[in-house]
């Protein structure tokens, strides 16, 4: 449960653009524990995708060095499962089409076709759309289709889940429910996890840790808060606790008192 | 982008009195009431509705292409004259056409044949040199959009070719072939190669990065990403592609089939022409629109068969 399995160490990401080399990431050094729930969160802009693409291996830092499991991480790979903030389904596939392609690319070759299938049905049932899996993506709700993305993430059934806004576009309501899903899940299936939010109520009702990031350009790790609360937790009943107001409020603090002026440095 | 988007011809003139038109609440009698109301419902109920909401339907829907062929007629007429000018009379050219359609399909030796085996000639023509240019040209497509070494070696070229009339290429498919007809399928298999070219390619470029991502987050193999990936996110940008270079092919082959003779269409037109049979050179016009009218109708069906919504949340 405690072995560091994704290691951050020293990395600063640029971007060379056309005018001229715009800093991203400085000085970024991380620890994350195997099953343990990350979230990076603030303000737009200050590269907290960044981050969780070079954890992914879409991109590769300038500077510095990502470990996974004590391996250089060189690339995507299936064990580093990717929630991409706008679903990114195949919209010419079904829904269980989206999920098998994952599914038959990480198990088929141990694995015959039933099984395989098997085991895409039992991902689209985690997320509980059964009934949807002959719909193609354009037939289906923004939240629904968010739970198609999780359920392809899952059916590789990764060692690490890395989210990018999962539930930035849909509404507050629905965003509830797939939040109360995930912790459910997550809860079974012991994921190491990483997401990126803007949501302090996201942040603290999901996390193990919070990772506060300063204002872009060239932002990098203002401080890491551990949230003290017991799981399973429920979000009725956290609302009157005074932990969780406590750590939401140094969240808040962190955000719009000491990085709020993110328009006047911008 | 412009090239690569899909236009429906009919779309224009259909959509804008629907946008215009709510469906309107209330049953017959409010629409008695207020005559304008009338001519605000949707033309999709105008089957089963009292006889002023058809009348409406007919009024937005109905009559404007009518009046404009009308006009067509009219103008014609006035030109026209008596027909001593030598351009017919459209009554003239109703009667010549009544006489061509009675029997199409007639062979009277190879200058002489129906219009039926002239337009056919023609599409067969079209066909082959349209389908060279799709084996040839889809997978160049394909490979100058994934490689940008292969583009920056091939665009210079296709920048250099494209803005030639076809026409001057038939001199050299005489030269190289030793024949009109294969000559002919050589001037459509140039004119319609770049457009599939250069839609492909673009396609290829503007697959949206979030599914090559997922491509690469998948781990999936080269056959996987061509097949479940690349090749379904540039198909709407091919079929537009085979859309253009299909009108192009079928603008051009009247022209080649004018200069290399044979049975085909152009040719007809020409060959009436010799025997000044201006009647004969409407009915061709006619004929040579409806089939591109048909053949583009058919490729837009097929393309909005294979489009799909965008990824963008």
């Amino acid at each position: 449960m405690s072995a560091p399995y994704i290691q951050i160490d020293r990395v600063a990401q640029t971007f060379r653009t056309k005018r001229g080399n715009f800093p991203a990431l400085r000085d970024i050094s991380l620890t994350v524990q195997q099953g343990e729930f990350v979230t990076l969160i603030g303000h737009s802009g200050c590269g907290k995708s960044t981050l969780l693409n070079l954890i992914a291996g879409l991109t590769r830092p300038t500077e510095g060095v990502l470990l996974c499991a004590g391996r250089e991480i060189a690339g995507p790979g299936p064990e580093r499962a990717v929630v991409f903030q706008n679903h990114s389904l195949l919209p010419w596939l079904t829904c269980f089409e989206n999920v098998y392609l994952a599914v038959e690319r990480v198990f088929s070759e141990r694995e015959n076709r039933a099984a395989l299938r098997e085991r895409t049905q039992a991902a689209l049932a985690l997320v509980g759309l059964t009934h949807a899996a002959a719909k193609r993506p354009g037939e289906i709700s923004g939240g629904m289709k968010q739970r198609v993305g999780i359920a392809r993430a899952l059916s590789m059934e990764p060692q690490v889940l890395l989210m990018d806004e999962p539930f930035g576009a849909l509404d507050a309501l629905t965003r509830a429910k797939l939040q109360d899903e995930l912790l459910d899940i997550v809860a079974s299936t012991r994921a190491t996890v990483v997401m990126v939010t803007h949501d302090v109520d996201e942040a603290v009702l999901l996390s193990d840790r919070i990772v506060m990031m300063t204002n872009g350009p060239a932002a990098t790790i203002g401080e890491v808060l551990s949230v003290d609360l017991p799981r399973p937790r429920d979000r009725v009943a956290l609302a009157d606790e005074p932990r969780y107001q406590a750590t939401r409020k140094a969240v808040i603090d962190f955000l719009y008192t000491r990085q709020g002026h993110v328009e006047k440095a911008a | 982008m412009v090239s690569a988007v899909f236009h429906a011809p009919l779309d224009a003139s259909a959509s804008a009195p629907t946008a215009a038109s709510p469906p309107t609440p209330g049953g017959p009698a409010t629409v008695a009431a207020a005559p304008a109301a009338a001519r605000a419902t949707p033309d999709t109920a105008a089957t089963a509705l009292p006889w002023r909401e058809r009348a409406g339907w007919f009024w937005r829907v109905g009559l404007p292409p009518l009046l404009g062929l009308g006009l067509l007629v009219v103008v014609w007429s006035l030109i026209a004259g008596n027909g001593a000018s030598g351009i017919p009379t459209p009554q003239a050219t109703w009667v010549h056409a009544l006489d061509i359609f009675a029997d199409p399909f007639y062979q009277a030796g190879p200058n002489d044949q129906g219009v039926g085996w002239n337009v056919l000639s023609s599409l067969q023509r079209v066909a082959t040199g349209f389908g060279l240019a799709a084996l040839v040209g889809i997978p160049l497509g394909f490979a100058i959009g994934r490689f940008d070494f292969l583009s920056r070696m091939f665009n210079p070229l296709i920048s250099l070719l494209r803005p030639v009339s076809p026409l001057a290429w038939l001199p050299i498919g005489l030269l190289v072939f030793k024949g009109a007809n294969p000559a002919a399928i050589w001037t459509i298999f140039i004119c319609s190669i770049w457009p599939m070219i250069i839609n492909t390619a673009v396609g290829v470029q503007r697959v949206p990065q979030d599914y090559l991502n997922v491509a690469r987050v998948l781990n999936l193999s080269e056959w996987k990403v061509f097949t479940r990936i690349l090749f379904p996110a540039v198909l709407p940008y091919l079929l537009t592609g085979v859309r253009l270079a299909v009108g192009t092919a079928w603008l051009v082959i009247v022209a080649a089939e004018m200069l290399t003779g044979g049975v085909g269409i152009g040719f007809w037109v020409w060959d009436e022409w010799n025997n000044l049979n201006v009647a004969s050179i409407i009915i061709a016009i006619v004929v040579i629109g409806l089939v591109g009218l048909l053949l583009e109708l058919a490729l837009v069906k097929l393309a909005s068969l294979f489009t799909y919504e965008e990824v963008k949340a």
